[in-house]
């Protein structure tokens, strides 16, 4: 499957909609999304994700429930974007190939499916039916700190002999440190650089995602994400505004209107926004102790009712190496902090 | 039968030899009731020199050769591939012989013994479900005999080493199967399965966590006292089966329909007779499966009559 031809040097991919559900708690009404695809669409944005943080499937007591079915989001979205395709998230595990049929009568041109670094090998199922449907494909190797730059290129040749058009370095815990993510990218581009689009997708957990993205487009990365205000798992991803803004000083043609994006930001998400996601300090242990990005809300919600810190939570998911999906180990591990403390409180006494 | 009479053994067959099958050989092996007379596999293979070196005739010319036996068996294993099944299963049933169906081709009805055996006990064919299925099914049942289960949600987490090709080729059959299985087999009203394959090294122990909504007042005292009931009846053919922590009730909410929740989180821990105790997955599937091989070989011996 041949790659789609590049309109400008690198293709900026908008998931507010999508990751920055995982911030919104998948809260987003009917009309957010209308707002802000229409802005994200006049301001430039060739692709804009729309999906439960988790992808298709996502809404559930593991990850959060949807207030709106995104069946729902993903056909406003189409009818709002003028010239956007709208894309959509996959995890297999999570979501299945009937979803995304749904997905793609909903109005999904595009399908990004997802899978933990090590394990491309459950996604040409998917890459298979996204190609039957004529969808544009993108692969996520999520995790991506986890495993090393040679063994993430293999995985990203399974995903592109699979038909997926652009494997990603998927920074999901915000981990990697600028070298790390280089020499990803550049293990990637000349594996699979001749056939497919290499992709980047940062959170600013260590506030590397812009850094990151800029060393992406200099070594041949082509596929670059942001969010509004940041608006995603942790404490975010790359802002949309920061990278149209950062690539039109450094002189990269992104397409993208900078005043159209930082007034998208400003006016449309920021009045919306239950939390502007931060560099606190559960985020930064995130992407010190490499955790999955999403855990954040969970480890919070834990850290209340079961009165244990959240950053205590999150470290324990880093050492016991829980990948993307495994939300229900935060309570597993919350239940032991509480217990560990009442068995250290009752030897006080 | 008078009581000092040992009845005979009923003979068994396993079909695919590959590490599913040798181990459930291996767990055969104890049974007071079945006896695996033969393993069959397609071409000559690892697992037909394990079983040939286990006293068990093998052999690679399939269930061809199988069905030329004598005596024939009266229960088959099937572990090989849901392609496989679909053409064994009409001979085995055609030679009267009962199949246990390891492979997700599920062409009978779907058990898990602790829940639903009973009433398959005498059917020709009989589906294993998927693995985290025969994990999870057990404690949405104990949930749903107690109160109502408008939705349960199971999450699987297994080390990436078990799981094979076949899984990880078509892992939407897991998810579909396993959420057909938690509402039919488990009794709630819907159900959503969801699995997740983590690399970690050392490898992880299978991990399975069972999510139901129950109502606001339902009464948590019986909810918990039929969970750990039914552990214990899971813990007698899978001995590695526990209750990582006591079970989690969270008060009702509004995106919850104003439904309450009652939370499992368990651990799977393997035998490790042929596959590695971090393999909880498969020796599930395998322990549940030599667990209704020998109940239908009980009840061909008049065990239930």
């Amino acid at each position: 499957m041949s790659r789609p031809e590049l309109t400008h040097d690198v293709r900026i991919i908008d998931t507010t909609l999508r990751d920055g559900s995982h911030a919104m708690a998948h809260q987003f009404t009917e009309s957010q999304v209308r707002d802000t695809v229409r802005a994200l669409d006049r301001a430039g944005v060739e692709v804009i994700e729309v999906t439960h943080g988790d992808g298709l499937g996502g809404s559930s007591f593991n990850y959060g429930f949807s207030r709106t079915d995104e069946m729902q989001l993903i056909a406003a979205a189409r009818e709002e974007a003028q010239q956007a395709t709208i894309a959509v998230l996959l995890v297999p595990g999570i979501g299945t190939v009937e979803d995304l049929e749904r997905a793609r009568d909903a109005g999904a041109g595009m399908v990004r499916v997802a899978t933990h670094c090590t394990e491309a090998d459950v996604s040409p199922q998917h890459f298979a039916a996204a190609r039957e449907l004529g969808m544009e494909t993108a692969g996520f190797l999520m995790m991506a700190h986890r495993t090393s730059p040679e063994d993430l290129a293999k995985q990203a040749r399974i995903m592109v002999d699979a038909g997926c058009q652009a494997p990603y370095v998927t920074d999901s815990a915000g981990a990697l440190l600028m070298d790390d993510a280089r020499a990803r990218f550049e293990a990637l581009v000349a594996e699979v650089g001749d056939e497919a689009w290499v992709g980047y997708h940062g959170h600013q957990n260590m506030s590397f995602g812009v850094a990151n993205s800029v060393i992406a487009q200099e070594v041949g990365v082509r596929y670059i994400d942001g969010s509004l205000c940041a608006l995603g798992a942790g404490s975010g991803n790359s802002p949309t505004e920061v990278l149209a803004a950062v690539f039109d000083r450094l002189g990269v043609d992104t397409g993208l209107d900078v005043m159209g994006l930082l007034g998208a930001a400003e006016d449309v998400v920021r009045p919306y926004l239950s939390r502007w996601p931060k560099m606190d300090r559960n985020a930064i242990v995130q992407g010190w102790a490499g955790v999955y990005s999403s855990f954040l809300l969970h480890a919070e919600r834990a850290a209340t009712r079961y009165g244990v810190p959240a950053h205590e939570i999150l470290t324990k998911v880093g050492e016991l190496g829980y990948v993307g999906g495994q939300e229900d180990m935060i309570i597993d591990i919350a239940v032991g902090l509480a217990q560990e403390r009442d068995l250290a409180a009752t030897g006080a006494r | 039968m008078s009581p000092e009479k040992v009845p005979e053994k009923i003979i068994g067959a396993i079909v695919g030899p590959g590490n599913i099958g040798t181990d459930l050989l291996a767990k055969l092996k104890r049974s007071a009731v079945v006896d695996v007379a033969y393993v069959v596999g397609v071409v000559e293979s690892d697992g037909l020199a394990r079983a040939r070196d286990a006293g068990v005739a093998a052999s690679a010319e399939g269930v061809d050769w199988l069905l030329r036996q004598d005596p024939l068996p009266q229960i088959v294993f099937e572990a090989t591939s849901a392609a496989a099944h679909l053409a064994n299963a009409p001979r085995y049933a055609e030679a009267g012989i009962q199949a246990v169906d390891l492979t997700p081709a599920h062409l009978g009805p779907m058990v898990c013994p602790p829940v639903n055996l009973r009433a398959h006990i005498d059917a020709p064919n009989v589906s294993m479900i998927t693995c985290g299925g025969q994990a999870t099914i057990p404690m949405v049942h104990a949930v749903s005999r107690v109160t109502p289960v408008p939705y349960a949600e199971i999450v699987a987490s297994v080390a990436s080493r078990s799981a094979g090709p076949g899984t990880r080729a078509n892992i939407d059959e897991f998810t579909h199967t396993t959420s057909e299985a938690v509402a039919e087999v488990g009794g709630a009203d819907r159900g959503k399965a969801i699995i997740i394959l983590n690399p970690v090294e050392p490898p992880m122990i299978m991990r399975d966590t069972v999510f139901c909504m129950i109502g606001a007042e339902a009464d948590r005292g019986a909810i918990a006292a039929s969970i750990h009931e039914m552990a214990l009846a899971v813990q007698e053919y899978v001995p590695g089966y526990t209750l990582r922590a006591e079970p989690q009730f969270d008060e009702p909410r509004e995106n919850w329909g104003g439904h309450a929740r009652v939370t499992v989180l368990l651990e799977v821990k393997g035998n490790g007779d042929y596959l590695p105790p971090f393999a909880g997955n498969l020796d599930i599937m395998t322990a549940a499966a030599a667990q209704v091989g020998e109940q239908m070989a009980l009840a061909k011996q008049g065990a239930f009559a």
